[in-house]
């Protein structure tokens, strides 16, 4: 065989690698509006190019090209990053013992290069036929997880998903530090609807059970939802942009850009303390416009989690949102901040509290929910943030609500009020209402009543009067509204070089 | 036809419209009192409102049904 015959040979086995499955699977894509897995890669990396390995992996046999799975390295924005994605025209993208090989070296790249990894997944699960050479051994599909959790903090990780992402390829997503879903594709399960009418006896369409909208709307397994594949690819190359390649890097500075103009935050904040208004608003007038990037905006959406800029600088902002549940915290609020603080803390990403919360929920309900215990979880996650953590009262923070909100006691570089803000163990009518009720009702005379209950108001709002905390160096600073942009910017600048040791101890015992 | 239900624990403060009344969609129908907040509640679908299963002052659960709304 000459030399031209040889690479005639390695041409046509290329050419069969980057066609993919057959013809037929293809077909199925374009309905079912998903793209093949080497034109979602060109559309993540920059100028769409990239470089693979394994791609060779089960070339023998003629219908597995690359065994379902593209790992490659490529840039993004820039940054190197590495990337595992699922061909679904290849026997459904289901895993083989090539194709978790592959996974679990991409990994390992990820680790020794240090630089972000992203999981582009569309996956039926494992290839049962397979099972003893993929599924159990030290270098079987566990190990992708084990590797995933090893990875974790160390270099971000980010799921988007085209496709199913079943049984155990389901916790792919659940490692990662964000989950893209693509609405109408994307699907989290551990048992398909088929299985749980045989095993159960329910009967439930994919979408009730495992669809995206549900995921990012009620399990808070999904971050963001996506209207389709491009806009996911979009939406996972600005996440990035936030973020170092690692852990002991610091995110990129980029220019700034003013804030949107709207109304000001005086304006926005009514009068009475107990009429809601919109945290976005507020939101919007503090960061760099078109910067916000939101994380689980359709989960718990009582308090408001994303990134942003100010002035160029990367930030973390968690925001009570009196506009829905009256910003009151919930089981589920708890999880996503603890979620979105430990991602911020692990990343160098300074924290800004906009608290404007009347607590945490009461109520039988919560409390048979654990609410407890979900707060502790919240409150560990913040106390133990070390990055720069920048508390703002906007109107209110009362009870363990402050707590949450990184009031004084949780070491914030900085505890900022607004001249509306109240803090206190709770609001007066109720405080008053707790300390005099015996003798609110003892009171005869309407009239009379009325004015005791005005006169221990007044006094409450005197004791709890944001000066005399001010004057007992429980707050740090009050600020305008119309300057809280600027001295957040000053403020996150100055706390760049913020380091504090970690405790020598293992690790703590975590509420869950 | 579809619920329009309370997404909190918490007592009925105002009951903004009335039975047979046309509501369109994020108006706000009812308000709810709770942990000293005023919870605004609107409606997720646009037409007329057949009925209104409680009243000002009603102690009402999360996911409980406020009132009716037929598209």
């Amino acid at each position: 065989m000459g030399v031209t015959n040889y690479n005639e040979k390695l041409d046509k086995k290329l050419s069969n690698i980057f066609a993919g499955g057959h013809s037929k699977y293809h077909e199925k894509l374009k309905e079912q509006k998903k793209l093949f897995v080497r034109d979602r890669l060109k559309l993540l990396f920059d100028e769409g190019e990239y470089t693979e390995d394994g791609r060779f992996a089960n070339c023998e046999a003629e219908d597995l090209p690359a065994d379902g799975v593209v790992t490659a390295m490529g840039k993004v924005n820039g940054q190197t990053v590495c990337v595992m994605a699922n061909d679904s025209t290849v026997k459904a993208g289901s895993w083989g013992a090539r194709t978790v090989e592959k996974i679990i070296r991409i990994q390992e790249i990820a680790e020794k290069q240090r630089v972000p990894m992203l999981y582009l997944v569309d996956s039926a699960g494992a290839r049962i036929t397979d099972q003893l050479d993929m599924f159990p051994n030290r270098r079987g599909a566990g190990r992708i997880f084990h590797n995933q959790v090893k990875l974790s903090g160390l270099i971000p990780q980010i799921c988007l998903l085209f496709g199913p992402s079943a049984a155990g390829g389901a916790y792919i997503p659940a490692f990662c530090d964000i989950v893209i879903m693509v609405e109408g594709n994307a699907s989290m399960y551990l048992g398909s609807p088929r299985m749980a009418e045989k095993v159960i006896g329910e009967k439930v369409t994919l979408e009730e059970m495992g669809g995206a909208r549900m995921h990012c709307s009620v399990s808070g397994c999904g971050d963001v939802l996506a209207e389709s594949e491009e806009q996911a690819i979009i939406e996972a190359r600005r996440y990035l942009s936030y973020f170092p390649a690692n852990y002991t890097e610091k995110p990129q500075i980029t220019e700034t850009l003013p804030a949107k103009a709207g109304r000001s935050l005086e304006a926005i904040i009514p009068e009475n303390q107990n009429a809601p208004f919109d945290m976005y608003e507020a939101i919007d007038g503090l960061i760099d416009e078109g910067s916000f990037f939101e994380i689980k905006k359709l989960f718990a959406s009582e308090v408001i989690t994303g990134l942003a800029r100010i002035e160029g600088q990367s930030v973390g902002i968690i925001a009570n949102q009196p506009k829905v549940k009256g910003g009151v915290l919930f089981v589920d609020s708890a999880d996503k901040m603890t979620k979105f603080i430990n991602l911020c803390d692990a990343f160098s990403i300074p924290l800004l509290f906009l608290a404007d919360v009347p607590g945490f929920m009461i109520g039988t309900k919560v409390e048979r929910a654990g609410i407890i215990r979900h707060g502790a979880k919240l409150i560990m996650a913040m106390s133990s943030a070390t990055v720069p953590k920048i508390s703002v009262i906007v109107r209110k923070a009362y009870g363990a609500g402050l707590y949450a909100m990184a009031g004084p006691a949780f070491e914030p570089d900085v505890c900022i009020a607004l001249p509306t803000a109240q803090i206190a163990v709770m609001g007066p009518e109720a405080a008053v209402n707790a300390v005099y009720s015996n003798k609110i009702e003892a009171i005869e005379d309407p009239k009379e009543r009325i004015a005791f209950v005005q006169e221990k108001h007044r006094e409450y709002k005197e004791e709890i009067d944001i000066y005399k905390l001010a004057s007992e160096l429980i707050i740090d600073e009050i600020v305008k509204p119309s300057d809280l942009r600027k001295v957040l910017a000053d403020r996150i600048r100055l706390y760049s070089t913020k380091e504090v040791p970690l405790p020598p101890r293992k690790h703590p015992v975590y509420p869950v | 036809m579809a619920a329009v239900k309370s997404t909190m624990a918490g007592t009925v403060f105002t009951v903004n419209v009335a039975v047979g009344e046309e509501v369109s969609v994020g108006q706000v129908v009812l308000v709810l009192e709770s942990m000293k907040m005023e919870i605004p509640i609107e409606a997720d679908i646009a037409g007329k409102v057949s009925a209104i299963n409680v009243q000002v002052g009603d102690f009402v659960n999360e996911e409980d049904t406020l009132l009716t709304i037929e598209s």
